[in-house]
């Protein structure tokens, strides 16, 4: 997993309630044998007009111009804006890959489901919480200035605003050093490397017929 | 201090263990197949990771491989690249032993492992799939793993588990005539329900399980996971040795002697304690048929089907009167009097050659009856497959009326051709007979192999102890 400590980055708006993980990533594309290239089917029903399939060349198929992401001033964004219980629903794990794969690394909103908040830490993907009212500002700030763009800094837990005003954010200790050293579940085994080595290693004595 | 085997089996894999008794676990042997891992080796790639022990991994294509005209390849396209990729991937990490989709040792996981003697007494055995009990015969912690933990385990050979309780289940006496492991599995489910072995791994002992042969404890410990515990083991013994020896990754010479006194040992020791203590009597096993879409809905084959009238407790009421409608049967009805409509031996529960040597043996010199649509035979490996053929078994099949195929998974799950139409009813010798899992609106009973071949010959089910 990469690390996370700090990210400057452009914000994308999402302005409604109760995104859900179908709206995410829409199920005809779990069948896939990959973790990633979920990017380009990312929000696939709101950001085309047709019903897209998996393997199909989205680049060719006919874009919804109202939704964001279609949208010039939006491009390469990195942070997420959000509102109210994002992510509910299924418990694919391609939600987070989705987003990551686009490039989305942050999300800011009020409240999310969660299997999805768990799934996102697991994919180094971090979900903010943010109060109701700072969120509605950070709508209007974006809506009314192309190329916003926010710092999100982990170590400290704010959000800077481009004003300079800093919002704080909590976030569990044991997940925060996780994203910050990059360390996902095998990241979090992998620190005790030495001693797998020590015991795979008496193991191949003691019973040499296991390593054949 | 008095061990069982569960506690021996931990002990001798912890590599380091958390304060709150999560514990990192050594993987010996780690098996791979097309469905589950795609996104693990994709992540492990992502990540910049290399699998820790390439010669842990023992892999194949089993879940998506047609039964026939392997001429035309892998029609299915998303089948095929779920395959494909399973090549890819390990053409590109390696492994102790691959066999791909046409080789001549390649098979349904659970089957090929032992086999080959890739599953041993003492072992760790993981794979992505739920079966993965069925390698607890051998005296090994076996566990059905995600596809996040494979990718665990492929990066540090190790997987994060806490403890279980333990459960012993003794099986004492004689097992009747026609009577086999499939029939204890489904009546110890039948008895203690799918979720009585929630949080155990379970013991097999007794003398019934003694007397049993390592493929049909095979079976038994395939359905373990059916009653709710992720793994189900029986002690080493001769029967163990004797299967073992001289198969293809097995020791040899003075490792196998080493082997065999360690694997001696892994037994639970006379006066260990369990936190649960169940028993059985063989005697008391009848063949068994379910006739609902949960393991636990079985009876015996000379019983009818049940009345949920006579179930007090609603939500189980209810249960059962869904599971009647789905499978279009009538409360009271004898089993006798239900008739199928296709026939399924196979599958990592009953696909290895003794279930196939059954099964002939019920069906020589008969026929199947005329009202069944197909009767499929589908070795668990090319190599059960080519051995039924040196004993003429293929031939007793056919002539009975079956199709012979290719070794895979099949009708147990039909990600492939092989599968009921909607409101079709099969006897089959799978392990599961969810809603849809033999195909969408597909009615399963589960029956062991020489059940299946009496109803095949039968057009219902029939008590297979009348025909022997
Ligand atoms: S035979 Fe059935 S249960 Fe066994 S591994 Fe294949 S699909 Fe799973």
């Amino acid at each position: 997993m990469d690390k996370f400590v700090r990210l400057e980055g452009l914000v994308a708006p999402l302005d409604r309630d109760n995104v859900d993980t179908d709206a995410i990533i829409p199920k005809q594309f779990l069948k896939s044998i990959k973790r990633s290239g979920f990017g380009p089917n990312l929000f696939d029903e709101m950001r085309y007009m047709d019903v897209g399939q998996p393997g199909e060349d989205s680049s060719r198929r006919p874009r919804n111009p109202n939704f964001m992401l279609n949208q010039a001033r939006y491009q390469g964004a990195q942070i997420l804006l959000a509102r109210k219980n994002f992510g509910c629903g299924s418990s694919r794990e391609h939600a987070p890959w989705a987003l990551l794969d686009f490039g989305f690394k942050v999300i800011l909103a009020e409240s999310y489901a969660d299997i999805f908040f768990n799934n996102c830490f697991k994919n180094g993907v971090l979900p903010i919480v943010l109060p109701a009212a700072e969120l509605a500002a950070l709508f209007a700030q974006v809506e009314g200035m192309p190329g916003y763009k926010l710092t999100v800094d982990l170590k400290q837990q704010v959000v800077i605003r481009p004003d300079g005003k800093a919002l704080p954010f909590a976030v569990d200790a044991f997940r925060k050093e996780c994203l910050i050293n990059g360390w996902d579940d095998i990241g979090l085994t992998l620190r005790h490397a030495d001693m797998i080595r020590t015991f795979e290693d008496r193991r191949r004595v003691e019973q040499p017929w296991l390593f054949a | 201090m008095f061990q069982n085997l569960y506690d021996k089996l931990w002990q001798s894999h912890v590599v380091h263990e958390e304060a709150d008794g999560t514990a990192l676990l050594y993987i010996d042997r780690h098996l791979v197949h097309e469905v589950t891992s795609p996104q693990a080796f994709e992540g492990l790639k992502l990540a910049g990771r290399k699998p820790w022990r390439n010669s842990s991994i023992v892999a194949t294509a089993d879940h998506n491989t047609p039964t026939n005209h392997w001429d035309r390849g892998i029609e299915d396209p998303v089948s095929r690249l779920q395959v494909e990729t399973l090549d890819a991937n390990i053409r590109e990490v390696g492994a102790l032993a691959y066999f791909p989709f046409k080789d001549l040792r390649q098979g349904v996981i659970h089957v090929i492992g032992p086999e080959n003697g890739a599953t041993l007494p003492g072992m760790t055995v993981v794979c992505g799939d739920s079966h993965t009990s069925t390698h607890g015969a051998f005296a090994c912690m076996a566990l059905g793993i995600g596809t996040s933990e494979v990718e665990h385990v492929l990066a540090t050979q190790c997987l994060l588990q806490k403890k279980s309780k333990t459960m012993f289940f003794r099986v004492e006496g004689k097992l009747g005539k026609g009577v086999t492991a499939k029939d204890i599995a489904l009546a110890i489910i039948g008895r203690i329900g799918t979720a009585g072995g929630t949080g155990y791994a379970i013991e097999f002992g007794g003398s019934a399980i003694r007397s049993l042969s390592m493929e049909a404890r095979m079976t038994l410990c395939n359905m373990t996971i059916e009653a709710g515990a992720r793994m189900g083991f029986v002690a080493v013994d001769e029967v163990t040795l004797n299967y073992l020896k001289g198969r293809p990754f097995a020791p040899k010479a003075e490792q196998w002697d080493a082997a065999v006194d360690y694997w001696r040992t892994l037994r639970s020791d006379e006066g260990a304690q369990f936190d649960c203590v169940l028993e059985m009597n063989a005697e008391s096993i009848q063949p068994q048929v379910t006739w609902g879409t949960s393991p636990e809905m079985v009876v015996a084959v000379d019983a009818c089907v049940p009345d949920p009238a006579k179930e007090k407790d609603p939500v189980k009421r209810e249960g059962m009167e869904r599971a009647l409608l789905y499978m279009g049967l009538n409360p009271n009805t004898p089993i006798k009097a239900i008739k199928v409509d296709k026939i399924f031996i196979g599958s990592c529960t009953n696909s290895r050659i003794e279930d196939l040597r059954a099964a002939a043996s019920v069906l020589k010199g008969r026929q199947v009856a005329s009202g069944i649509k197909l009767a499929l035979a589908v070795p668990g490996s090319g190599l059960v497959k080519q051995q039924a053929e040196k004993e003429g078994l293929d031939k007793i099949f056919i002539a009975a009326g079956f199709e012979w195929r290719e070794a895979g998974c099949s009708m147990c799950l039909a990600m492939n051709a092989d599968r009921l139409e909607a409101g079709e009813r099969c006897a089959s010798t799978s392990n599961r007979n969810f809603e849809g899992r033999q195909g969408a609106g597909g009615r399963t009973h589960l029956v062991s192999p020489v059940m299946a071949a009496a109803a095949a010959i039968a057009g219902h089910f029939a008590d297979v102890r009348d025909l022997l």
